[in-house]
């Protein structure tokens, strides 16, 4: 069971590098966003650097949905899924595979990417450990609550928005507990300890209800 | 592989229900181990809804299936091989990498690998994008997935398609060793395939006019 999980791993991470428009692409999207906030809003540092930690989380929320769609998607379209189904690794369990390749391909790199981003938003760089810890425990929640979207609309052709919607609300708690650990504006001072506490609470029920909900979802849209 | 006198798939009074409609309903049947099952009847009879239901992938809407003499732990559709008209192959992964996917992910040996791909003929192309295959090869790739790993069940729904003379040959042969050994094949096609010790299910019979 060790052996499929894996592979099933493997197999979706290569297949993201290969085809590219998984990691990539979030990586880019998230570039873009907030390349141009700054000529938006003005060359005014000060103000930039202060709603920097809200918007690297509000580009990095956007990014990650951007590449849902695509988690069950192409295997629902060319029969993998059902092959996926018909195994003695429960499903819950090919789903958890399914998400924790999605989260190394869009979700680290997003991680990895966001203090580089940081520099163009005039971000303190003292601020940068506490901003990439609360993402790295912020951004799985991303992934495995995006997941349950992603199910239930596996069968609805260019589903992603419609997947976002249905997203989004989930995503609000991981936003405002992530922005008050890395620190941000819209933060109470001194409330970063909780923050990430309340963060890492949030992505510890969503390894659990992801899972669980996206297999249930999964298995409704392919017997009807 | 389980032992040819004791597994046996049983369905009793099975109906078929799809976008409101029945599709069949009251059917019954048995196939024994080392017997294959051909299912005919015209399109929209209900053969691909038949393996699928077997399958686990469409819902039961009455009666049941029945497995005996396979795993006792084990779920009839983990027992189960089902190609269906999807190919399920990535176009980016390569032909060797896609066994290997599916080996590792149903519990099949390396050697299994190798003597899939010397059946149906893919070792020449083990290091090719699974893009650039011809329609004939793809099908070829799917099917080598019934004897990557070994289920005593095999569901086909019109395996020949695409296959050339000589291909399907080569198919009809690792069926006849499938049944050989034990196991349990059920078709739904509109070619005669030629094999022996075959049984037919004809679901235009079944079928209840709308």
């Amino acid at each position: 069971m060790t052996r499929a999980f894996l592979a099933l791993i493997v197999r979706d991470v290569a297949l993201a590098v290969r085809v590219g428009g998984g990691g990539g692409m979030a990586v880019f999207f998230f570039l873009v966003v907030v390349a141009i906030v700054p000529l938006g809003i003005g060359p005014n540092l000060n103000l930039l650097g202060q709603i920097a930690p809200g918007l690297l989380w509000v580009a990095l929320l956007l990014s990650s949905l951007l590449t849902l769609d695509r988690l069950f998607q192409a295997d629902y379209e060319d029969g993998t899924l059902d092959i996926l189904t018909m195994s003695s690794v429960p499903l819950e369990l090919t789903v958890c595979a399914k998400i924790v390749a999605h989260w190394l391909t869009t979700g680290l790199p997003l991680v990895i990417a966001a203090p580089l981003l940081g520099l163009l938003l005039n971000l303190g760089v003292a601020q940068f450990p506490s901003l990439m810890l609360a993402m790295l425990i912020g951004t799985p929640a991303l992934s495995f609550l995006g997941a349950i979207g992603a199910a239930l609309t596996v069968s609805v052709r260019r589903g992603g928005l419609l997947a976002s919607l249905l997203v989004l609300p989930f995503y609000i708690p991981v936003l405002i507990f992530g922005v008050a650990a890395a620190g941000g504006a819209a933060a109470i001072p001194g409330a970063g300890h909780q923050g990430l506490l309340l963060l890492g609470a949030v992505t510890l029920v969503s390894l659990v209800v992801g899972p669980v909900a996206s297999a249930a979802a999964l298995r409704a849209n392919l017997k009807t | 592989m389980p032992d040819i006198n004791t597994l046996r798939l049983t369905a009793h009074t099975l109906a078929c229900i799809r976008g409101g409609r029945i599709v069949f309903e009251n059917l019954s049947f048995t196939v024994a181990g080392g017997q294959a099952l051909v299912v005919t009847g015209p399109n929209g009879a209900g053969k691909s809804s038949l393996l699928r239901q077997i399958a686990g992938l469409v819902d039961i809407a009455g009666g049941g299936f029945t497995l005996n003499g396979g795993a006792a732990e084990a779920a009839l559709a983990e027992q189960a091989h089902y190609i269906g008209h999807l190919d399920a192959l990535k176009s980016a992964m390569s032909v060797g990498d896609t066994a290997r996917f599916w080996s590792d992910f149903l519990g099949g040996t390396r050697a299994g690998i190798d003597a899939a791909f010397e059946i149906f003929d893919l070792h020449a192309l083990a290091d090719l994008p699974v893009a650039y295959l011809s329609a004939g090869q793809r099908r070829r790739l799917a099917l080598s997935r019934l004897l990557i790993a070994p289920r005593a069940l095999w569901l086909l729904d019109e395996p020949s398609v695409a296959l050339d003379a000589a291909s399907l040959a080569r198919l009809v042969a690792a069926m006849e060793h499938h049944l050989v050994g034990g196991g349990i094949l059920i078709a739904a096609t509109h070619h005669d395939l030629g094999l022996s010790r075959t049984s037919s299910l004809d679901l235009s019979h079944a079928r209840v006019p709308a």
